[in-house]
């Protein structure tokens, strides 16, 4: 399980974070939601070691991130995934090269072992014959995907990932989304996903935290938001017409 | 205060730079690959601007040299000594801040903006080791073999303009380029070169891997790691000649 304990952050005066409390299970889809500015990728960020709490921490299965020696953090750092907004892929490589990446830094199996391992998580989100291209040749959707293949390549305990539908197109975001889905499942790992798209959140978040202000303002899963009558994340989550007449009909019960 | 803050941060980055690298294989991979961008990506225009300059050298001391009193000999061993002595130590390391600083700070800036140095660092990367070391190691191996390439050329051009223009004769020139030649200045030249590739790759480096924001913050940090790394350049100049010829 990977806890967030009572994390407070701050940047200069400004505090982001104030006293956020959470956790994330095993072969779920936990997604972080909340207005720009709410505090969700400093949030992320601080799951992720790049920003340290200034008060509270983070325990991975545990282990309190904080605490660790550099070379722990490494290790634990091993144990994650990560996909950013942008796909952050190796320009100067290749799709094998990128998703290859973190078996030739931190194994040391020989060449045609990896590429078996490349071969079967490109296969898995459904990227064949591809391998030889660079990240300029690539769709946005595509891109995305390698993204995934390159955070699930060394069986990864947790996976992070920063509006993976951002600029994709609805249909290609589905995609993604179950892609995401099925693959916690399948390895059984610890997802947690920053998005600010309420299609994703319905489609796949088995548990929402919404925050506000730096503030948890509400927790739950896909089927409480429709129920919820906390105004805050009505407000937020039901902006738009069209997830008002959704909620309206789920209400009724279609 | 400012400038202080960037010069501590500067040697902070170097004391990163420094470690062992994580894996000696991937290390020796993007040796060879910063070997190829560059050194060997930068030889054409070092064997242009080196012969050309050299001939302007030898052409300007010909055109000054009014007094028939003077041996023509001693413009080849101004051309010798001008080249050796500064224009191929650091008229070429100038170039090559323009030339690789802007191109380190822009890859390193972009990898910043796009996110892949985070992804270095969350996958448990020292990412200022992976990125720089080599750099700064291809530099230093490599710069040297420029400064030779330059000085031959400089002065193979300085001969090339004054035969062509009929300015001297071959002979002169040759007794000219070995008059009371000192091999120390050689050595100089070549300890300038190494300090200059180090300041030419480690300048941008931090100015690339300090940059927020976007494609605009990626331009300004590249000028601004060309202006440093040429100022600093300047000064080292400065110094170490004061030092060692002093």
């Amino acid at each position: 399980m990977l806890e967030v304990n009572n994390v407070y952050k701050s940047f200069g005066e400004f505090q982001v974070l104030k006293g956020i409390s959470t956790f994330f299970e095993k072969g779920k889809t936990s997604m972080i939601i909340g207005q720009s500015g709410s505090g969700k990728t400093v949030l992320m960020k601080s799951m992720l070691g790049l920003f340290n709490p200034d008060k509270g921490n983070i325990s991975y299965d545990g282990r309190i991130f904080m605490d660790m020696k550099e070379n722990d953090k490494r290790e634990i750092r091993k144990e994650i995934g990560m996909v950013f907004q942008g796909s952050a892929l190796y320009d100067s490589l290749t799709v094998e090269e990128n998703v290859m990446f973190p078996l030739r830094m931190f194994t040391d199996e020989n060449k045609s072992d990896m590429l078996d391992r490349v071969n079967a998580v490109l296969q898995r989100v459904n990227l064949n014959e591809k391998n030889k291209l660079f990240p300029s040749e690539l769709s946005g959707g595509m891109k995305k995907r390698v993204a995934i293949a390159r955070a699930i390549v060394m069986n990864p305990t947790y996976l992070f990932c920063d509006e993976p539908n951002s600029g994709l197109d609805p249909k290609t975001s589905i995609v993604i989304d179950n892609l995401i889905q099925e693959i916690t499942q399948e390895y059984e790992m610890i997802t947690v996903i920053n998005s600010h798209d309420m299609n994703s959140v319905m489609e796949i978040g088995d548990k929402i935290v919404f925050l506000k202000n730096g503030l948890k303002a509400w927790e739950g899963t896909k089927d409480e938001i429709f129920l919820t009558e906390n105004e805050t994340i009505v407000d937020f989550v039901y902006s738009s017409n069209l997830y008002k007449k959704v909620r309206e009909a789920y209400l009724k019960g279609f | 205060m400012n400038y202080l803050h960037h010069i501590g941060a500067y040697f902070l980055m170097l004391r990163e730079v420094f470690k062992k690298p994580q894996k000696w294989k991937v290390f020796w991979d993007l040796f060879l690959r910063e070997v190829d961008d560059l050194g060997l990506k930068s030889l054409g225009i070092v064997a242009f601007i080196s012969f050309f300059v050299g001939g302007v050298v030898s052409i300007q001391t010909a055109l000054n040299i009014d007094s028939p009193f003077i041996p023509r000999y001693l413009i080849g061993f101004a051309t010798m000594r001008s080249v050796i002595l500064e224009f191929a130590p650091t008229f070429i390391s100038v170039i090559l801040a323009g030339k690789v600083g802007s191109f380190i700070t822009s890859s390193i800036g972009t990898m910043r903006v796009t996110e892949q140095i985070d992804a270095l660092e969350i996958m448990g990367i020292n990412s200022i080791n992976y990125l720089v070391l080599p750099k700064v190691i291809a530099a230093l191996l490599f710069y040297p073999i420029l400064l030779a390439m330059a000085m031959f050329l400089g002065i193979l051009g300085g001969w090339a303009a004054g035969i062509l223009t009929d300015l001297f004769f071959t002979e002169d020139y040759l007794y000219g380029i070995q008059l009371d030649f000192n091999p120390y200045l050689i050595q100089y030249s070549f300890i300038k070169t190494t300090v200059f590739a180090f300041v030419i790759v480690t300048i941008p480096a931090y100015h690339g891997h300090k940059v927020e924001g976007g494609a605009l913050e990626v331009g300004r940090a590249s000028t601004k790691a060309v202006v440093w790394t040429s100022v600093v350049i300047i000064l080292l100049n400065y110094f170490l000649t004061q030092m060692l010829l002093g």
